[in-house]
């Protein structure tokens, strides 16, 4: 049963990241950019979670931890970005 | 019974995924795409995580799972936060069904209105800009 569950949650995922990859791609301004890729990263964090329980590989949850960190950082630089890096 | 708690955890932060998802696709707005991503996504994560912790049922794996949540959890407003200052500073346009916009000011909406009716009453011309604070003469 949990085969199934499992199967099902990944493809729900995946649907996931592909709409955000979309408005990624088509998001009108930057700032909607930066919001799609830091939801392209809590994804990816759910996704490994999800394949490391499924899987049994504990050493995947390291790497969820990084993804999440290098994440955060990436998201705080890109809106300092924004916020301060136009030309007056 | 674990397995059960598994796949309901499962299910629903999936779900909440791809509410978040959907939600970053429909909404009119930066602002409203971010709130509807955060949320959803903040507890989606959760819900994750606490399957994978009860599936795993290891201690270390546990605390690893635990570890990620409450960063998750302390860093995802944050990054919200910075991203809304910096796209209302950078004067990204709000949803033009937005009724109430709390950092401008009384005086700067009565200036924008004044300006509007001298630049009909001009007859279309470009209305002269409005200086604030000691009136010029």
């Amino acid at each position: 049963m949990l085969e199934i569950i499992t199967q099902g949650t990944l493809t729900t995922l995946g649907v996931s990241l592909l709409l955000a990859l979309f408005r990624l791609v088509k998001g009108p301004t930057l700032p909607d950019r930066i919001v799609a890729m830091d939801l392209i990263g809590v994804l990816v964090v759910g996704l490994i979670v999800v394949v490391a329980a499924a899987s049994g590989v504990r050493a995947m949850l390291d790497a969820a931890i990084v993804i999440a960190l290098i994440g955060f950082v990436g998201t705080i630089a890109y809106a300092t970005y924004v916020e301060r890096g136009r030309p007056e | 019974m674990i397995e059960i708690l598994t796949a309901v955890m499962w299910v629903a932060g999936a779900a909440f995924a791809l509410l978040a998802a959907v939600g970053l696709l429909r909404m009119p707005d930066v602002f409203t795409r971010m709130q509807a991503s955060t949320k959803a996504s903040t507890l989606g994560l959760g819900c994750l995580l606490l399957g994978a912790a009860l599936q795993l049922g290891d201690f270390a794996s546990f605390i690893r799972a635990i570890s990620i949540g409450a960063f998750i959890l302390l860093t995802t407003p944050v990054a919200a936060h910075v991203i809304a200052r910096a796209a209302y500073l950078a004067d990204i346009p709000l949803w033009e069904g937005t009724v109430l916009d709390e950092r401008r000011s009384e005086s700067d909406r009565i200036a924008q209105h004044d300006e509007l009716q001298k630049g009909r009453a001009d007859g279309g011309m470009e209305p002269p800009p409005i200086e604030h604070g000691n009136t010029p003469k």
